[in-house]
């Protein structure tokens, strides 16, 4: 279990001042123009050592990645866009960290800029975070205020500057390529790739897309070194992380935890155990709604991070623990409704640019929601399963493949459950018939 | 230059190519919808899909760049069930009503189902309808049909230059639609019909007339404007369905306008189909030798100076050639083809080509119009330039003339000569433009030209292309855009008045003081046709417009359709066009009707065929026979020193769909006319 100390988001819960003095009061803004001194290089070589992986969702090496960034600024000067568009459903950390610690993501944002040498950082925050993006904006006059940006920025001779633009709402602009189309003024539609944003990104010019916790640590891990974040955790799947925990559990929350600890210890320290007791628990959708939901008998030994949820053909995503019990508030839990409930989320917030997730994604919800009656045939079952293959990975972005995965989750995992209900209508219709 | 492996076969492909055209140079067939050649890329139908080694998903082949060394595979499962799974949800929203659809037997979406399609569907749920849109005269809409491939959106925007397109709402409710349901405000809007892999964006006119397989194809060259488009003409029985652009790289890309697609019913319209001799004050039918026998008649009572001849503007180079013998032979010396009274011709050829070349935009690094409109003159030319202005490097345009809504940024630097004057003595600014760029152009047309001081203005334009280096070994930056597709073949054949004849304006002015007794119009319509006095008029032409309402005799003649005849576009460039059906009734092709005149005068022309005419004109005039080859011309004098009048310039067209015989006869151009030229013009407050 991560102790106090080991924390970097000290001020999750909003109990202490979330403004300058706070901030510095907690170790923020300390330090940073030597932090600075050490040069980009020394930088993106300590944050590859401390394997900090993206936590927006696909899980790829920040350091790595950064790393891609050209290495001198050609005529093109060089971006970064920080990804606040935190849409995934069940997903709520980027919020906490605008709305009780902006200022870790506003010293990141420096330090992450100056590592790429980008003079500006464009940070996307959701359309709906709009007391967020106030607060965000605060910090960000406050730093400004402060000397920490702008103008030779921490006294280091580095210029740089934050501007934060809003969103419309729309889901898919946290796709990062779509990101960069909104950011621009244009319609959120994901481009294609070639040209990855460090190549051609937004304005087409080399650009960094990182979520909003990935930045946000990284200050924390260049004060007190790559080898105590990479202390935590496995191999492969280092760090701290701020896990979402929600659905039937006793007391969500958002929290701060080592990767790679066993989901059960998650809920029962944390978020006062699944309601109804373990035994209740019907199954876990561990990385937000994008990724395969696990039935109960896999989550009892199993361990949150990346490659471990891979194993059991989940993800961990975005890390957002979405539990389901068997019974809970006096109801029985109907997982083909919630996955149902989840098609129809892809369905609306499908760009309607690239075939397969155009269509696809309401045949599957229509599917889904005969499904949830019954009113289907076996057969059915396998051809929407075919349907979810031919969507996933046939698309310009991620979307289908995050619209194909709970379904095949779920048939995965629950077919007899499906099939039940199928037989159970077919058995009463003649019944009423006759 | 990447070297890649496809399905097993090595080939190299220029650098910047994208994977879809790797395997089209290794021969293999990529199914697409949404990718176009002439379009930017947008990787959204997901039927190209292919596999490459070491990528763990298939990759759109049409957006990924060609890389040395990647190995590509078409031919395995993956690829196919990808392809056929792309193919079903397609058609899971597709309508399938192919028997009613007029893209049946021309669908890209029917053609791949054929080879990716199920012969049975797995879909149980309600399909999508959409609402159609309206999108004017010209597209009709069957928006459920549509695949959204975006094809027709990319065209308005990137080629067209109308921001007037796009994809409205998302998901399974995106919609292709103009944001207004305005009509589609382009000369180039037919486009999006060709362009449309389904049949979502049909031809209005076309509708329901016919399948592609009861269509007799012909190949041939437009007269609709001075570029000599390159067409094919779709014909049943003895009318003309369609027309559709043919690709010609260095003239029309695969673009038409508007009004070379759809003037085409006026073709059906007013036609004369039978001669006419006007007796007692009214035209009646006669016969052919009743007709000819009033001409020749006319003609040979009439004094050489007392007759004058006036031509078209869509008349082929055989006809006036004819014509040019005829009148030498009669020692008529009043002939004109430049019905607009442009000042151009006599001098040195270059003096009235579009020099450059239409494609030559694209390496242009400045360019001046001067009394032009592109977007109406040449719509297809005016997309080129604006394909230049979006390609990288900077390309100034200034604009001297009347202001004209361009597709493109441009200086407006003034609508008056004073501007001219200023560039040409190098005191405007524009002027060290020209001079510093390296390629640079200047655009004369019309509206410069066909002013009473249109030679002088013609020296104005030659004195900057003297001053700011236009011209140079390797480049011709001196172009003048014509707008009738008759005149440089007119010009070259000598069709202008010789010394002391009169031109246009003389003859016009002669007929009215009743210094001229007859009149021969050989498809002149453009004139005014109240001015010929009392002089005995004979129309020899395919409509009844303008200048048959004023004959004495109507000859009826042949189409740009109906003959086969050879044309000069403003580059200089000869092309041959083919006849697509025959004239109606007893019209004839119009070289026969003034053989068969000099023959009825007694005159020998030297030749009883097509063949023995053209043998005659390319005698004369060697550069007939040079095929597609756009022959230079030489540099020389041209034009006049002289104070210009103090006029500000006007455009030469005024109504894009109303130009010509044919589409003034046209339902189609009428409709055009009426939603994008008439209902922009002022209203009053009691109109509607």
């Amino acid at each position: 279990m991560l102790q106090d100390q080991d924390r970097i988001f000290t001020n999750l819960y909003g109990l202490q001042d979330w403004g300058l003095d706070g901030a510095r009061s907690r170790g923020d803004w300390d330090g940073t123009k030597a932090i600075l001194a050490k040069g980009t290089e020394q930088i993106i070589e300590e944050v590859k050592a401390s394997g900090l992986r993206g936590r927006g969702g696909a899980g790829f090496s920040t350091g790595m990645k950064w790393s891609f960034m050209p290495k001198e600024v050609g005529d093109r000067p060089h971006y970064l866009v920080i990804n606040a568009d935190e849409s995934e459903p069940g997903t709520c950390k980027d919020r906490e960290i605008l709305r009780h610690d902006p200022h870790k993501l506003v010293e990141g944002a420096l330090i992450a800029s100056f590592a790429m040498q980008a003079h500006t950082a464009f940070i996307y925050v959701r359309g709906e975070f709009y007391n967020e993006a106030a607060r965000l904006q605060a910090a960000i006059d406050q730093a400004r205020e402060a000397g920490l940006i702008g103008k030779n920025a921490c006294g280091s001779g580095w210029d740089f500057d934050i501007v934060l633009h809003r969103g419309a709402g729309a889901y898919i602009c946290g796709e990062e390529s779509a990101m960069l189309e909104s950011l621009e003024g244009k319609k959120g539609q994901p481009r294609m790739k070639p040209p990855f944003p460090a190549a051609s990104g937004i304005y087409g010019c080399p650009t960094t897309v990182n979520n909003v916790e990935s930045i946000a640590v990284v200050p924390t891990i260049l004060r007190r070194g790559p080898e105590w974040f990479a202390g935590f955790g496995r191999p492969n799947n280092t760090g701290t992380k701020l896990f979402c925990i929600s659905g039937h559990v006793n007391n969500p929350c958002t929290v701060e935890e080592e990767m790679s600890i066993p989901l059960r210890d998650l809920l029962e320290r944390h978020a006062g155990g699944v309601i109804g007791g373990w035994d209740n628990l019907l199954a876990v959708i561990p990385g937000g709604s994008s990724v395969p939901c696990l039935p109960q008998d896999v989550c009892g030994d199993m361990l949150m991070d990346f490659d471990a949820l891979r194993e059991v053909k989940s993800g961990l995503g975005t890390a957002a623990v979405i539990v389901m019990a068997k019974e809970a508030f006096g109801r029985q839990t109907d997982i083909i409704e919630a996955i149902q409930r989840l098609s129809h989320f892809y369905m609306h917030e499908s760009c309607g640019q690239c075939t397969p997730c155009r269509e696809g994604t309401g045949w599957m919800y229509r599917v889904m929601s005969r499904l949830v009656t019954g009113d289907a045939e076996i057969a059915e079952i396998d051809a929407l399963e075919e349907v979810t293959r031919q969507v996933e990975g046939h698309t310009i972005c991620a979307l289908g493949d995050a619209a194909a995965w709970p379904i095949q989750g779920l048939i995965r995992h629950f077919r007899p459950e499906i099939e039940n209900r199928i037989v159970s209508r077919k058995a009463a219709i003649p019944a009423a018939a006759e | 230059m990447p070297k890649l492996t496809v399905n097993g076969v090595e080939v190299e492909v220029d650098a910047g190519s994208t994977v879809l055209q790797a395997c089209e140079e290794a021969g293999v067939e990529i199914p697409r919808f949404c990718y176009h050649d002439r379009l930017s890329v947008a990787g959204n139908c997901r039927m190209c899909l292919v596999e490459m080694e070491r990528a763990p998903k298939p990759i759109a082949s049409c957006a990924m760049p060609a890389g040395d060394g990647m190995v590509i595979r078409t031919d395995t499962e993956t690829v196919t069930k990808a392809r056929k799974g792309v193919m079903e949800f397609l058609l899971i929203n597709h309508p399938l009503d192919c028997p009613i659809c007029d893209q049946g037997g021309e669908c890209d979406l029917q053609d791949q189902a054929m080879g990716y399609g199920h012969d049975d569907s797995r879909y149980d749920e309600l399909k999508r309808s959409v609402v159609d849109k309206n999108m004017g005269p010209l597209v009709k809409t069957i928006m459920t049909r549509c695949i959204h491939c975006t094809r027709c959106v990319r065209f308005t925007t990137e080629v067209a230059g109308v921001d007037q397109m796009g994809l409205l709402n998302r998901g399974e409710n995106a919609e292709i639609t103009t944001y207004l349901e305005q009509a589609l405000d382009s000369e180039l809007s037919g486009n999006v019909v060709d362009l449309c892999p389904v049949g979502a964006l049909t031809s209005k006119p076309y509708a329901f007339a016919a399948r592609p397989w009861e269509l007799k194809k012909t190949e041939t060259i437009d007269v609709m404007d001075a570029m000599g488009a390159n067409v094919r003409v779709d014909a049943r029985g003895g009318q003309v369905l369609r027309v559709l652009p043919r690709l010609h790289e260095d003239i029309n890309e695969e673009w038409i306008s508007d009004k070379t697609r759809h003037a085409c019913d006026g073709l059906a319209r007013q036609r004369l189909d039978r001669p006419y001799i006007r007796r007692d004050g009214r035209l009646q039918p006669a016969s052919w030798e009743e007709a000819l026998a009033a001409v020749a008649a006319k003609m040979a009572a009439t004094q050489s100076a007392k007759i004058a001849a006036i031509v078209g503007d869509q008349v082929d180079s055989e006809a006036m050639f004819a014509l040019k013998q005829l009148m030498d032979a009669k020692g008529v010396l009043s002939v004109d083809c430049r019905q607009d009274g442009a000042k151009i011709g006599g001098q040195a050829r270059a003096g009235y080509l579009f020099n450059s070349g239409f494609a030559a935009v694209e390496e242009a690094d400045a360019l001046l119009l001067v009394g032009s409109n592109p977007r109406w003159e040449a719509p297809v030319w005016n997309a080129r330039v604006r394909k230049r202005w979006l390609s990288p490097g900077a390309f100034p345009i200034g604009l001297v003339g009347a202001a004209a809504p361009l597709t493109y940024d441009h200086e407006h630097l003034g609508s008056d000569v004073a501007t001219l004057q200023a560039i040409a003595d190098g005191s405007h600014p524009f002027a060290d433009v020209l001079k510093s760029a390296s390629r640079p152009m200047l655009v004369i047309g019309m509206g410069a030209l066909s002013r009473d001081d249109g030679a002088t203005m013609l020296g104005l334009a030659r004195q900057i292309a003297e001053n700011c280096n236009l011209v140079s070994d390797d480049w011709n930056g001196f172009n003048v855009l014509h707008t009738a597709a008759s005149r440089v073949a007119g010009l070259d054949l000598g069709l202008i008045p010789g010394a002391g004849g009169h031109d246009v304006a003389g003859i016009l002015a002669a007929a009215k003081s009743g210094d001229m007794d007859m009149v021969y119009l050989l498809a002149a319509d453009e004139i005014d046709s109240d001015q010929f006095g009392d002089a005995f008029v004979v129309y020899q032409g395919h409509h009844g417009d303008r200048g048959a309402h004023r004959a004495d005799v109507i000859l009826p003649g042949a189409a740009y359709t109906e003959k086969d005849a050879l044309y000069i576009n403003a580059e200089g460039r000869v092309q041959m066009a083919l006849r697509a059906v025959f004239p109606p009734g007893e019209a004839r092709e119009d070289w026969k009707i003034l053989r068969a005149l000099a023959g009825a005068l007694g005159i020998d022309l030297g030749y009883n065929d097509l063949a023995g005419l053209r043998a005659t004109l390319v005698a004369q005039h060697p550069h007939f026979e040079l095929i597609d080859i756009q022959e230079p011309g030489e540099w020389g004098a041209f034009g006049e020193i002289s104070t210009p009048e103090d006029t500000p310039f006007e455009t030469s067209i005024n109504n894009f769909y109303m130009t010509d015989p044919i589409s003034r006869a046209s339902e189609t151009m009428a409709q055009c006319s009426q939603a994008f030229v008439e209902d922009k013009m002022a209203r009053t407050g009691t109109d509607g």
